[in-house]
C-alpha cells in the first residue's frame, strides 16, 4: 500500500498485533514522513476501533460522550458487523488522534442548501471530508458523529469478524465461507464454538480484507433497534468519571478568576490575604486572571475570592444596548451572504400585501450542568491532561503550546462530558490547566471553576438581530427577503482555534433561514458580520439556532398576512420541494390532532426547522394558568433516514426542544461594565420538570440519507412557542426571551 | 481540625476547617466524586445526598453542621446491587450526560421513602429543585413511577 493510495482513499481499515490480541482500525499516515522510502515500516500507525484479546472485545469510540448516545451508537455500528452482544462489549473513548478525525465535519462549511443537494454535491462534500483529515479535527460537533461513522466504523467491524473467521479458518482446516459467527465466536459447521479472544492472536497475523462487504438494513440485529446505553449503569450509580471526578496520587486541587471583561488582561493583583487563608497553597499569576492551587477545591474558591483584582477595561462595546447597536450597524455593510436569491427580492409583486418585521434575540451560555474544568500534569518535557472534550487534538496541541511542550508529548484522557452543547469544543479550560500545571512540574492539578467563573466566561451564543420583509397574495407567499446581523461564530471560533478565518460567505450565519424547503419565487437571505471582541462561540444548532426563530416566525407572519392556517400554509410551500420535510409536518398535525381551532385559554403554535439534514416540525401548546404560561403539551416529528437507535433519538429531540424551550423563555446573557449580568442558575434558570411539557415524538425514516440528531430538536421549538403565545395572546412577541413580556410557570 | 462523620456506614475522620460544605469534604477528601456540584448555591440540586435520610444539599450543610449519617450515591447501591430507583432509571433509560442525575435518583428515593405511591404534583414538587440541562424531566418523572411500583410489590 501507498501513501498516495491512502490519501485518495477517504480511510483504511488495517490491523495490528497487540499483547494478546489484535486491533483493526484505521491505517493514517503520521505527519511528517519520518521515512518516505518505507512507509509501512514508519510513518503509518494505527488508529483502533476494535481490540480483541484475552479480556475480549473493546470497542473505541472516539467521539465525545455528552448525553447525546453517542458511545452506544458508534459502538453498535461495530458490534453490529462483528456479531458480538452489546452487553459484551467494552466501550472507551481512546486517545487525541488526528487519524480519528470527522470527515462530516469540514462538510458542514459548504453553501449548499442541504435538502436539495445532488448527488454530486454529496460527493463534493465526501472530497471535503478529505480536507477534514488532512487538517486531523477530532470534534464532536454538528450533529456530524454518527453520520462520519456509520461506513468507517461498520467496516471496522466487518474487517475484523472476517479476519477472525479467516483465522477460524486455518486453524479448522475448512474454507471460511464454511463458517457463520454469532455472540462473539466464530461458528463451526459442527456448530463448535471459537471465542474471538481465542483466535485474536491468530488473527493479527492475517491482513484484514480491504472492502468486506457490510450488512443490508434488512439483516441488522442491533443497529435499528433500542439498545441499553453503555453508560446508563454507570451515571444511575455515580460511578461515571467526568472531568471533574479526576483523582490522581498527590492531587492538588486549584480554581481561577479570570477577567470578567473577557479577552483583557489584569492591571494588578494583591493575593497577600488570600495565601494567608487554610489550605491554599500557592497563588498564580496567569495575565489575564489567577490561579489559586490549594488542598481542596471550596478552599480554592473562596481564596480567589478573596483576591484583589484590578482589571483592564473590556475591548468591546460594555453594555448590552451598545453591543446591539453594534451589530445593528452591520445591517449597513455589504452582505458577506446572500446563499439564496431567487426572483427578485428587491420589487413588491404587483397586488401583494407586503409586511415587515424585526426580530432580536439574546447572547445565550452553555450553562452545562459541569462547569468547565480540566486536570494536567507536567512531568519533565510530558503532559497529560484529563477532561471532557469535544475537540480533543486542538486540546492536545493548545496545551503544548501552553505548556512548552511539543505536541507528541501530550497525553488526552477524554472522560463523559457533564454537558457539552459546544461549549466544550473550546480548549481555553485546557488550556489554563496546562498552565497551572506548567507552574506545578511532578504534580498534577485540577483546575475547576466556578458556576459564577464558567458562566461569566463563555463563548456565548452570539445575539442577533433580523429584519425581514414579505408578501403574500391570493394565500400564498410571493416575496421574502430576510437580512441577519450578528457576530460570525465560525469566523471568530476557526481564527481562535486554528488560527485562520476561512474567507468567503459564511453559511453557519445564515443556516437555519437560507436553507429551508419553500417554494416562495422571490427569496432572498442576506447576512451581514458584527465583528466585536466579545467572545462568542458553538451552541446547540449554532446559527439555526436564532435562524430557525427569525426565519419560521416570519413564516407565520405570513401564513396569517394571506389568511392561511400556519400548519397548511406551510405544507402549501412545501410540499412539492421536500417530501420528508411535508412529511414531518403531516406528522405533527395528526399527532397533535391539530385543527387550527383552540379553545379559550390555550394556544397552540407550529414550527418548522431544516437543520443538519433533519426536517424537523414541533407543535406547541401553551395554557393560561391564572395569568401566566404555561407549555402544558409538545408533539415533535422529525426525519433521519435511518434512526440507528430510535430511543436515544427519541431523547435527542424531546432534550434539544426542552434546551431550545428553556432559552426561549428565560435564557438571557446581558452585559453591564463588559461582563456578564448573570452568574448562577438563579439568574439564568431553565426549564424544570413541574413547568416542561409532556411531549410527544415520532421519528420518520423516509429521507434518502441518514442525518444527525443532537441539534435539530433545538431550532423549531423557540419559534413553536412564540406561535403558540401568540395564537393564545393575540400579540406577536419578536424579541426573546418571552419572560421579558409574560409570566410563565416557573 | 479534626472531624469525624458517618458515610455510607463507615465511620471516616477528616481534617479541613469545620465551614467546607460537606460536598467538598465527599468529593476532596473522601474521593466519593459521584455527589456532583452543579453551582454551590443549592440552585441545581446535583450535590443531593441524605442526612439521616432526609435529602439535603450537601453544598449547603459545612462540615462542622453534618447531624447524622450521610448517605451518598455510592451508598445508595452499586452497579452489582442497585437500589430500586437505579434499576428503574436504568430500566427507564434515563441518563444523557448524566450530571445530575446522582442528584435526581437521590431526591427521588428520599420523596419514595416518605410517598410510596407519588402523584405527578407529588413528584413536582419534590423534584423542581433539581435541574437537567438535558431534558430527561419526562423519562424521570417515568422511572420514579416504576420504581413506586416495584417497591410496593417489594
Amino acid at each position: 500500500m501507498s501513501l498516495g493510495k491512502i490519501a485518495r482513499r477517504t480511510f483504511l481499515i488495517g490491523s495490528a498485533a497487540v499483547a494478546g490480541g489484535v486491533a483493526f482500525g484505521v491505517w493514517y499516515a503520521r505527519k511528517p514522513v519520518d521515512n518516505p522510502l518505507d512507509p509501512e515500516g514508519e510513518a503509518l500507525a494505527l488508529n483502533p476501533y476494535v481490540i480483541v484479546d484475552r479480556a475480549g472485545v473493546s470497542i473505541v469510540v472516539p467521539r465525545a460522550e455528552m448525553g447525546q448516545g453517542v458511545r452506544t451508537t458508534l459502538a453498535a455500528l461495530v458490534a453490529e458487523e462483528l456479531d458480538v452482544e452489546m452487553d459484551a462489549i467494552r466501550t472507551l473513548h481512546g486517545p487525541a488522534s488526528d487519524s480519528y478525525y470527522n470527515g462530516a465535519l469540514a462538510g458542514l462549511g459548504l453553501p449548499f442548501k442541504d435538502y436539495a443537494m445532488s448527488d454530486l454535491q454529496h460527493a463534493i462534500r465526501e472530497q471535503m471530508g478529505v480536507m477534514g483529515k488532512a487538517l486531523g479535527l477530532q470534534v464532536t460537533g454538528g450533529s456530524t458523529s454518527t453520520v462520519d461513522a456509520f461506513d468507517k466504523m461498520r467496516h471496522a467491524g466487518a474487517a475484523a469478524r472476517e479476519t477472525l473467521k479467516a483465522a477460524a479458518a486455518e486453524r479448522l482446516g475448512v474454507p471460511a465461507e464454511a463458517l457463520s459467527t454469532g455472540a462473539g465466536a466464530v461458528i463451526a459447521p459442527d456448530g463448535a464454538r471459537l471465542p474471538y479472544p481465542e483466535l485474536a492472536e491468530a488473527a493479527a497475523r492475517i491482513d484484514p480484507p480491504r472492502a468486506p462487504a457490510l450488512r443490508p438494513a434488512a439483516e441488522w440485529r442491533i443497529l435499528g433497534t433500542s439498545q441499553p446505553r453503555v453508560d446508563m449503569v454507570e451515571k444511575a450509580t455515580g460511578t461515571a468519571r467526568f472531568g471533574l471526578d479526576v483523582r490522581l496520587p498527590g492531587m492538588k486541587f486549584a480554581t481561577v478568576r479570570m477577567n470578567p471583561r473577557l479577552g483583557a488582561p489584569m492591571r494588578s493583583f494583591d493575593a497577600s490575604a488570600a495565601e494567608e487563608m487554610p489550605g491554599v497553597e500557592r497563588v498564580i499569576d496567569l495575565g489575564t486572571g489567577i490561579a489559586v492551587v490549594a488542598s481542596n477545591t471550596w478552599l480554592a474558591f473562596r481564596a480567589a475570592e478573596a483576591v484583589e483584582i484590578d482589571w483592564a477595561e473590556a475591548p468591546y462595546p460594555d453594555t448590552t444596548e451598545a453591543l446591539f447597536a453594534e451589530i445593528a450597524r452591520a445591517f449597513d455593510t455589504a452582505p458577506n451572504s446572500a446563499l439564496r436569491d431567487d426572483g427578485d427580492a428587491d420589487t413588491l409583486p404587483e397586488g401583494a400585501t407586503e409586511i415587515a418585521a424585526e426580530y432580536r434575540v439574546p447572547y445565550l451560555a452553555h450553562a452545562t450542568m459541569e462547569p468547565v474544568n480540566a486536570t494536567a500534569l507536567l512531568d519533565g518535557d510530558r503532559l497529560e491532561v484529563w477532561g471532557g472534550f469535544q475537540s480533543p487534538t486542538l486540546v492536545r496541541d493548545h496545551c503544548a503550546e501552553a505548556a512548552g511542550v511539543a505536541p507528541e508529548a501530550v497525553r488526552i484522557h477524554t472522560t463523559y462530558l457533564g454537558g457539552g452543547f459546544g461549549r466544550r469544543g473550546e480548549v481555553d479550560f485546557a488550556v489554563l490547566a496546562a498552565l497551572v500545571a506548567r507552574e506545578m512540574p511532578g504534580t498534577p492539578v485540577q483546575v475547576a471553576w466556578s458556576r459564577e467563573e464558567d458562566m461569566g466566561h463563555d463563548f456565548y451564543r452570539p445575539g442577533a438581530l433580523a429584519r425581514f420583509r414579505g408578501a403574500v397574495r391570493d394565500g400564498r407567499a410571493v416575496l421574502l427577503d430576510g437580512a441577519i446581523a450578528a457576530q460570525s461564530v465560525t469566523r471568530e471560533s476557526a481564527q481562535r482555534l486554528a488560527g485562520f478565518a476561512p474567507p468567503g460567505a459564511d453559511k453557519g450565519h445564515v443556516e437555519g433561514a437560507y436553507d429551508q424547503p419553500y417554494a416562495i419565487p422571490n427569496y432572498r437571505i442576506r447576512g451581514h458580520l458584527a465583528e466585536m471582541k466579545l467572545p462568542i462561540g458553538f451552541w446547540r444548532a449554532v446559527g439555526a439556532s436564532f435562524n430557525g426563530f427569525f426565519h419560521d416566525s416570519f413564516i407565520d407572519e405570513l401564513a396569517h398576512a394571506a389568511g392561511a392556517d400556519p400548519l397548511e400554509f406551510r405544507l402549501a410551500h412545501m410540499r412539492e420541494v421536500h417530501a420528508p420535510s411535508a412529511g414531518v409536518l403531516d406528522a405533527v398535525r395528526e399527532m397533535s390532532g391539530w385543527t387550527g381551532e383552540t379553545p379559550d385559554g390555550t394556544g397552540r403554535g407550529v414550527a418548522f426547522t431544516y437543520s443538519f439534514g433533519t426536517p424537523t416540525a414541533q407543535v406547541v401548546e401553551v395554557v393560561d394558568e391564572d395569568g401566566a404560561i404555561r407549555i402544558a403539551r409538545a408533539w415533535i416529528a422529525c426525519d433521519v433516514g435511518t434512526a440507528l437507535d430510535p430511543r436515544i433519538v427519541e431523547s435527542q429531540m424531546v432534550s434539544g426542544l426542552l434546551y431550545g424551550l428553556s432559552a426561549a423563555v428565560m435564557g438571557e446573557i446581558t452585559f453591564e461594565g463588559g461582563g456578564a449580568q448573570q452568574g448562577n442558575f438563579p439568574d439564568y434558570d431553565a426549564l424544570r420538570i413541574h413547568s416542561a411539557p409532556a411531549v410527544e415524538v415520532r421519528v420518520l425514516e423516509t429521507a434518502e440519507r441518514l442525518s444527525g440528531v443532537g441539534e435539530p430538536g433545538t431550532p423549531p421549538s423557540m419559534p413553536a412557542l412564540a406561535n403558540a403565545v401568540f395564537d393564545l395572546t393575540g400579540e406577536r412577541v419578536r424579541e426573546l426571551p418571552l419572560a421579558r413580556r409574560f409570566d410563565f410557570v416557573t | 481540625m479534626a472531624f469525624s462523620l458517618t458515610v455510607n456506614g463507615e465511620r471516616r475522620e477528616v481534617d479541613l476547617p469545620g465551614d467546607v460544605p460537606l460536598l467538598w469534604v465527599l468529593r476532596d477528601a473522601l474521593d466519593l466524586t459521584g455527589t456532583k456540584f452543579g453551582c454551590g448555591v443549592a440552585a441545581c440540586g446535583s450535590c443531593t445526598v441524605h442526612v439521616d435520610g432526609q435529602a439535603v444539599r450537601s453544598c449547603q450543610v459545612t462540615l462542622a453542621d453534618v447531624w447524622g449519617e450521610v448517605t451518598t450515591i455510592e451508598g445508595l447501591g452499586t452497579p452489582e446491587a442497585m437500589h430500586a430507583v437505579q434499576a428503574a432509571w436504568v430500566e427507564h433509560q434515563v441518563a444523557q450526560c448524566g450530571y445530575c442525575q446522582s442528584g435526581q435518583i437521590m431526591q427521588a428515593a428520599a420523596l419514595l421513602a416518605e410517598t410510596p405511591a407519588p402523584s405527578d404534583d407529588d413528584i413536582d414538587a419534590a423534584m423542581q429543585g433539581n435541574f437537567c440541562r438535558c431534558g430527561t424531566y419526562p423519562r424521570i418523572r417515568a422511572a420514579i413511577h416504576a420504581a413506586a411500583a416495584r417497591l410496593s410489590e417489594g
